[in-house]
């Protein structure tokens, strides 16, 4: 596979290794190597290690998911990863620049690039609002979702947070006040649209200068985290019942290896874990030095990503535990009652631990048997409770911070917890920022010295404008939606196009070449192969039986209806039609580009040689 | 027929004194005093039942008001291990009668805390079956207070675009003022630079020397 496309002019449009030797300009520069990896830790670390991670990993057979995980962290992951720094560093620009270099026809990936980036950065400042939300809300005692409000006239719990639960009712209530189903939009929450502003707002003044105040803003938004884990780690292990939930997590179940959805699942995470084919992490390459080891980076990242969403599991999983055991201990001391009351029976004869034999020895005497089973109590598991696990917003918004309510002190953990999230996002979107900002200032839209302070504040402004669907009555629907299909096939797409422009088209000969020059030795056989064969391969794969599975699969969303009947259990509905449209717009338009903008560009040739041609004659 | 009415009287008055569970005035009390006290848990008894007995008497007395209960008015039956029984309350101006449930609710919910208080005990703990226990309602402050965090947040980062805005104002109004000067600075020195072009004639290179050739 040593082939390469014919690209004529490439000399011409890519800085010479003479040029790199003696750059000077006004290019943005890294104040330190520790500001660069920060900032790559942190956009590559965000909310998926914490809220998708630990979910994969406990549904698709606990320990044994380290193992698609890992092989394909090191077969995809790394090798994509080195290849972005590698051509940020060589050629030293923004993603569309990159491939407007490499070749005037793959502009289209860097403008599907940026639209992604845009898209995704939308719906990913709205979870951080919503973060926010619960961070100002956390600062009372007791915590407003460990109560149910009462009614009007205030003799009973309201009805809605009675059949479900002060958390679940807090979350679709009180915070989005979800409608039942996508059409009906409702109005605009004017609660979320003041977190949207806050968080529009904190994302503006940490980007207004580019790397400069972002660069300062990751040695807090990307260590915090870090931090904020070891303490619910420790407070984790010291209550009762974290060990089962860990135990749990790691239980390795090696079936699951047979079955091909685990290894798409563990595929599918590596990938969109490293946040790859933004153009974030090209920008934040291009301001390295030239003879910065991009190799070694590649690794170290990669290896901090993979460790960070294992140690987030653990603690999640601890914290998941102890939730699970106090449901247990709930669900025990309500038969227990029960049992007592009806059968007048002393308190104390029936404990937690003689729950089982005393229910059998009640059971076989005569008299008590059929008032037993006229009590038709519930049975209670542990397995049960802690398989019960939800991912994304439903694990942060409701599982974790039902568990926070039962531990002593909750304001407090209550606002470490947000803390973390928050930094988490807000890190992952100055990637998204930068992935949006810089093409826009490669595209030559506004004149040469636009002030970088006004572009951002267009980009935010605009953004946040948009993101207002989010914050109607049925904006968690809307998320859901964006969340499925805006930053899924496009970015499978875009990174297959990415590698086989590199490696075909910009020629893996010069690539190597050009690593050589930049850190010293050519890249081994592992890169070659991984480069060339392996990973567009897994690539490939993974978007087709993503495509063919989403095709096949009737579009369903789950939607919260008191008036439904298995209330508070979620409601599935099926799209309506126009959302298809939507769906076509969000996935198909940033796919499309790539080919509409070549053909664009060749009509534009053909076009200016005809003109050429006339004026010859 | 006389005798079967007096007797059947006679049988009502008995009936009517002695406490039945499931009666329409009876009530079943229930406490938890294990669950709600662990460790210093007293142990139910006669004398309990006696305090019990009172304190409803009292309770009965505040509600209404002028008819002076005594403990012999409470009539207690069905103890069970579980520490559950029923009671009933007989009125003090007709002996035969029962007081209505309805009338016994209310003196009970009237004097709750202080029946609770008598025992050591909660709503909770000490349930009267058919009387809900009363919902404490939450506290709401004035403002919201995510308002106050959101206002003190908001603050900090308007403060900071307000602060990088005008820096970067001041920059470049200083970055325009000193590219000025530069430039009218450069003209100076082009003029100088121009009239030193021809520089001063030094006569000792003048060609004379072609003259002294040999």
């Amino acid at each position: 596979m040593k082939f390469a496309l014919p690209n004529p002019g490439l000399e011409d449009r890519i800085p010479s290794y003479e040029n790199l030797e003696t750059e000077v300009g006004d290019r943005p520069k890294w104040d330190n190597k520790a500001q660069y990896l920060l900032t790559c830790v942190g956009f590559c670390v965000g909310l998926g290690n914490v809220w998708r991670f630990p979910y994969l990993c406990q549904s698709h057979g606990g320990g044994a998911f380290m193992i698609p995980f890992l092989i394909l962290l090191v077969l995809e992951g790394i090798p994509l990863l080195h290849l972005e720094f590698a051509i940020g560093q060589r050629l030293r620009k923004g993603s569309l620049s990159v491939w407007g270099s490499i070749n005037p026809y793959l502009t289209g990936v860097g403008i599907a690039s940026m639209v992604v980036s845009f898209l995704v950065g939308m719906y990913y400042n709205t979870i951080i609002a919503w973060v926010l939300w619960y961070f100002f809300n956390s600062f009372q005692s007791p915590l407003p979702w460990s109560q149910c409000p009462l009614t009007e006239n205030k003799t009973d719990l309201v009805s809605e947070c009675a059949r479900s639960s002060s958390v679940d009712y807090f979350w679709y209530r009180q915070t989005l006040n979800i409608s039942t189903s996508i059409e009906e939009s409702g109005g605009l929450q004017w609660s979320m649209v003041l977190c949207l502003v806050a968080a529009w707002s904190v994302l503006y003044v940490c980007c207004i200068r580019g790397i400069e105040t972002t660069g300062k803003a990751v040695y807090v938004t990307s260590t915090l985290p870090y931090a904020v884990l070891t303490i619910f780690l420790i407070r984790g292990l010291t209550l009762e019942g974290s060990l089962e939930g860990i135990k749990f997590l790691f239980t390795p179940d090696l079936n699951e290896l047979i079955n091909p959805s685990t290894w798409l699942d563990a595929g599918a995470q590596v990938f969109y874990s490293f946040s790859l084919a933004f153009g974030g992490l090209i920008s934040f390459s291009s301001y390295n030095s030239v003879h910065n080891n991009c190799e070694q980076d590649a690794v170290i990242i990669s290896i901090i990503n993979g460790c960070t969403s294992v140690y987030a599991a653990t603690v999640i999983y601890s914290i998941i535990g102890f939730r699970a055991t106090e449901q247990f201990n709930a669900c025990l001391d309500g038969n227990i009652q029960t049992l007592m009351n009806t059968l007048d029976l002393a308190e104390g004869s029936i404990t937690r631990n003689n729950y089982t034999e005393s229910l059998q020895r009640l059971n076989s005497s005569d008299v008590y048997h059929p008032i037993i089973q006229e009590l038709s109590l519930s049975s209670c598991d542990l397995q049960t409770f802690l398989s019960e696990a939800m991912e994304g917003t439903g694990l942060a918004f409701i599982v974790f911070t039902e568990a926070i309510t039962k531990m002593p002190v909750s304001p407090l953990w209550a606002v470490l917890f947000f803390v973390m999230l928050f930094c988490l996002g807000l890190s992952t979107m100055f990637g998204s920022i930068e992935g949006v900002v810089v093409p826009l200032q490669d595209l030559r839209i506004f004149p040469k010295n636009f002030p970088k302070e006004a572009l951002t504040g267009i980009v935010c402004a605009v953004s946040f404008l948009i993101a207002l669907i989010f914050s109607m009555r049925s904006g968690d629907y809307w998320l859901a939606l964006f969340d499925s299909f805006a930053g899924s096939v496009p970015l499978l797409i875009i990174a297959f196009c990415e590698m086989v422009a590199v490696v075909y088209i910009y020629g893996i000969d010069r690539f190597n070449k050009d690593i050589e020059f930049m850190i010293g030795h050519k890249p081994n056989l592992f890169w070659q192969a991984t480069w060339r064969v392996v990973s567009p391969l897994i690539v490939l794969f993974i978007f087709v039986f993503y495509l063919v599975s989403k095709i096949s699969s009737k579009l369903t969303y789950i939607t919260w209806n008191p008036a439904s009947e298995n209330f508070p259990k979620l409601e599935e509905l099926s799209y309506p039609d126009w959302v298809y449209v939507i769906i076509f717009i969000l996935s198909g338009a940033p796919s499309l580009i790539i080919p509409v903008f070549a053909l664009y560009k060749w009509l534009q040739k053909c076009i200016c040689n005809k003109n050429t041609h006339k004026i010859h004659f | 027929m006389l005798e079967k009415l007096l007797i059947l009287l006679f049988a009502s008055n008995v009936l009517a004194q002695v406490c039945m569970p499931d009666a329409p005035e009876a009530y079943k009390v229930r406490l938890s005093i294990k669950t709600a006290l662990g460790d210093q848990a007293y142990t139910w008894n006669d004398n309990e039942l006696y305090l019990f007995r009172a304190t409803l008497a009292f309770a009965m007395r505040n509600y209404l008001s002028g008819q002076l209960f005594d403990v012999s008015n409470i009539l207690v039956c069905n103890e069970t291990e579980r520490v559950s029984f029923w009671f009933m309350v007989k009125s003090v101006t007709n002996p035969t009668t029962l007081i209505e449930k309805q009338h016994v609710e209310n003196a009970i919910k009237e004097s709750r805390h202080r029946i609770n208080s008598a025992f050591l005990l909660t709503d909770q703990t000490l349930e009267f079956l058919g009387i809900l226990p009363t919902l404490a309602s939450p506290f709401v402050p004035a403002t919201p207070p995510w308002l106050i965090a959101f206002g003190v947040v908001m603050g900090v980062v308007g403060a900071g675009i307000v602060y990088f805005l005008v820096a970067a104002v001041v920059q470049r109004k200083r970055k325009k003022t000193l590219d000025e000067e530069e430039e009218a600075k450069g003209a100076t020195e082009n003029e100088i630079a121009g009239e030193n072009l021809d520089g001063i004639y030094n006569t000792s290179f003048s060609d004379d020397e072609k003259v002294t050739e040999m």
